[in-house]
């Protein structure tokens, strides 16, 4: 075989802008370089000076995807730093609202950026001249997460509503009801999704990952638990930084993580099922049963049943939620800022989001580190496409290109938020 | 605009979080209805499909921040019919412009060891400072509902109907008691630009301001009602500073109290 070159200028049906390099020489694979060339946009540079309210706010603007999942590592963080903590159906409220989120993105995800590779289309809009009801299914489903969103946030993208030690203003029972009675529409439609999700065509493909997500002693994570891996980690959120490392490389506007001494790992739906399914809903359980999942699956072309499977959970957690509610007295709980360092991990839809924020004796945030899911997976998702792409090197270029495509939507990158990344490494070599 | 073909659209990304351009997603309802009167020519976040220019409506996403993109956005306004720009980013260079406050050789020599190896302009700015827009849609993110209005008024040929008055009007229809008055909470609705439907004061906070300075505002006023209610220099010159510090009524005032 010749060799030969293929590069993929701009991505499609990512979140931000990268790029593809694939070098073959004498028909063997030489290089592969995940791209991000998104403009890095400074955001931990400038929220030096910043009052600690803000940062939800603020750090919400990474990423029009998953502004929840910024807003409440940030809330997590400050309220870790002021020894704030936030309970009952206030905690309850901040879950739901996060359910929201998860059903969206995973429905976007889902519906209109990965299924579309399955199916040999470019588009959803094209998928549906063909399959109207599947994506008028994934519309409906991600029109809910947003309406839960938009309901408890104030709007669907940059909600307004979050803050430190709570929300602004709380919903009455009357306003979540509504709610409820499309959550038992969505349950229907999401075991649907894990039903056909899992009668795509996957291409045999399994890797020994190291698999990272956050556990909880009770509860599928969202907000809060241990770090832990199926490798032995298990650390508290506030040890991070002794565990992960980020590697700086020439060709990406953003770094690629690594445990120490071990390397790349893995995190988003995936890892948080294969380290959690103990704790999804029993109808959860019995839907990734039945889709023919095991209870771990190493194969990342499957995400897409997972993300089905969450959705499901999602659902079923945000009924449960709303069952429970009760309005609480007060929206939210006084922070009374010191000086201090404050931790914050969550479960963002691709995987788990690091903010630590160092705030002075007036509130004034002087320090602050950010680590997206994105970036943590670059690294994996590069090497996936080492393992992958030799299978496939018969194959004609433009095919090759839409495989490789696929194998990089696995993880449903989001280029938007790794790319503000970069700068906070080389900040910190700096010092 | 009279075309008999479907009318080509073409969503661009500058830098910017994604959120504006997912609007149209978020238009679950309206989508598969939008694709059978345009053809989607260019969307990337959407679909691998690319078909050349000319566009006959462009959205644009996002500020200029690279020199690349200096060239890119006059590529983009040859290509296009209508420019629309979407967004605090598009339409007043967005969060990122608070480097646009700092010294930026300082700056930068402070956040790279290698500075070589990045891209990056001194300023973010505005889609406007670099080709002419023949519309402005504001909000971080904008609202769906404006931006259906707008692909509709333009289809139609008409102009869009984006009111732009302050929020306080918004809020006043609302029937929104006024947070400012009633619990002294400072609030940048009286200088910000409508659309949104006054979401903030409706969840008992202040406006901050994501749609940008209205029509002649009066940020001299307010400023000085905040000082009032106790916010001091530094809080005044952040409350400005935020998703539209660079528009020129939030840029002036925020320097004005800026030591």
């Amino acid at each position: 075989m010749r060799s030969k070159t293929i590069k993929v200028d701009y991505l499609a049906r990512v979140e931000g802008e990268g790029a593809l390099y694939i070098k073959v020489k004498d028909g063997k694979l030489a290089d592969v370089k995940l791209k991000i060339f998104e403009p890095p946009r400074f955001f931990e540079a400038f929220l030096r000076e910043r009052n600690y309210t803000e940062a939800p706010d603020i750090t919400a603007r990474i990423c029009g995807i998953c502004p929840i999942a910024y807003q409440m590592s940030a809330v997590h963080a400050m309220e870790y730093a002021f020894c704030v903590k936030v309970e009952g159906q206030l905690r309850a409220l901040r879950r739901l609202i996060y359910c929201g989120e998860w059903i969206e993105s995973h429905a976007l995800h889902v519906y209109m950026l990965h299924a579309p590779d399955f199916l040999g289309y470019p588009d959803a809009i094209q998928m549906a001249k063909d399959h109207s009801d599947i994506v008028q299914r994934g519309l409906q489903l991600k029109k809910i997460g947003n309406e839960i969103v938009a309901l408890l946030g104030g709007r669907e993208i940059h909600p307004v509503n979050v803050r430190v030690g709570g929300f602004y203003k709380v919903p009455s029972m009357q306003e979540l009801a509504p709610i409820a009675e499309k959550l038992k529409w969505a349950r229907d439609a999401a075991l649907e999704t894990v039903r056909w999700t899992a009668t795509l065509n996957f291409p045999d493909f399994e890797q020994d990952y190291e698999f990272v997500a956050l556990r909880h002693i009770n509860e599928y994570p969202l907000n809060e638990g241990r770090l832990v891996s199926n490798k032995g980690l298990d650390i508290s959120i506030q040890e991070y930084e002794n565990y992960f490392i980020e590697e700086h490389v020439q060709h990406s506007n953003a770094l690629h993580s690594a445990i120490k001494e071990r390397g790349a790992y893995f995190v988003g739906p995936l890892a948080r099922y294969n380290l959690n399914f103990d704790l999804l809903s029993p109808s959860a359980q019995e839907a990734a049963r039945s889709a023919g999942l095991s209870p771990v699956c190493r194969n990342p072309f499957k995400s897409i049943i997972v993300r089905g499977v969450e959705i499901l959970y999602a659902c079923d957690e945000a009924l449960r939620i709303i069952d429970q509610y009760e309005k609480p007295e007060k929206p939210s709980i006084q922070a009374q800022p010191t000086v201090a360092t404050g931790f914050g991990c969550t479960e963002a839809p691709r995987g788990i989001l690091y903010h630590r924020y160092s705030i002075d004796g007036k509130g004034i945030i002087v320090d602050a580190r950010i680590v997206p899911p994105t970036s943590q997976n670059q690294k994996t998702i590069e090497n996936d496409l080492w393992q992958f792409i030799p299978k496939y090197l018969h194959l004609p270029d433009e095919r090759l290109t839409l495989q490789c495509e696929q194998a990089i939507r696995n993880y449903d990158p989001c280029i938007s938020c790794a790319t503000h990344f970069l700068k906070l490494h080389i900040d910190r070599e700096q010092k | 605009m009279t075309i008999k073909r479907k009318p080509k659209l073409a969503i661009w990304k500058f830098a910017s979080c994604d959120g504006c351009q997912l609007s149209l997603l978020d238009c679950e309802d309206e989508l598969l209805a939008i694709t059978n009167r345009v053809d989607i020519a260019y969307f990337l976040e959407a679909t691998s499909t690319v078909r050349k220019g000319p566009y006959d409506i462009s959205l644009v996403e996002g500020s200029i921040t690279t020199q690349h993109d200096v060239k890119r956005i006059q590529k983009i306004r040859q290509n296009s019919k209508l420019l629309v720009t979407i967004g605090a980013c598009a339409t007043a260079g967005g969060i990122q412009a608070l480097r646009n406050f700092k010294n930026v050789n300082d700056f930068i020599s402070l956040v790279y060891a290698k500075p070589q190896y990045i891209e990056t302009l001194d300023k973010s700015t505005p889609i406007a400072n670099h080709v002419p827009v023949d519309y402005e849609l504001r909000g971080c993110p904008i609202n769906k509902r404006q931006l259906l209005e707008v692909l509709s008024a333009f289809l139609h040929g008409r102009k869009p109907n984006t009111p732009s008055y302050s929020v306080c009007i918004e809020c006043k229809r609302r029937f929104n008691v006024c947070v400012m008055v009633s619990c002294g909470i400072p609030c940048l609705g009286p200088v910000t630009h409508a659309g949104c439907n006054a979401i903030c004061p409706s969840y008992h906070r202040g406006c901050y301001g994501c749609y940008g300075p209205m029509e002649t505002p009066n940020t001299t006023s307010l400023s000085s009602q905040f000082s009032q209610l106790g916010l001091d220099k530094d809080n005044i010159v952040r409350t400005f500073r935020t998703f539209n510090a660079y528009a020129e009524p939030f840029r002036k005032e925020s320097e004005a109290y800026e030591k």
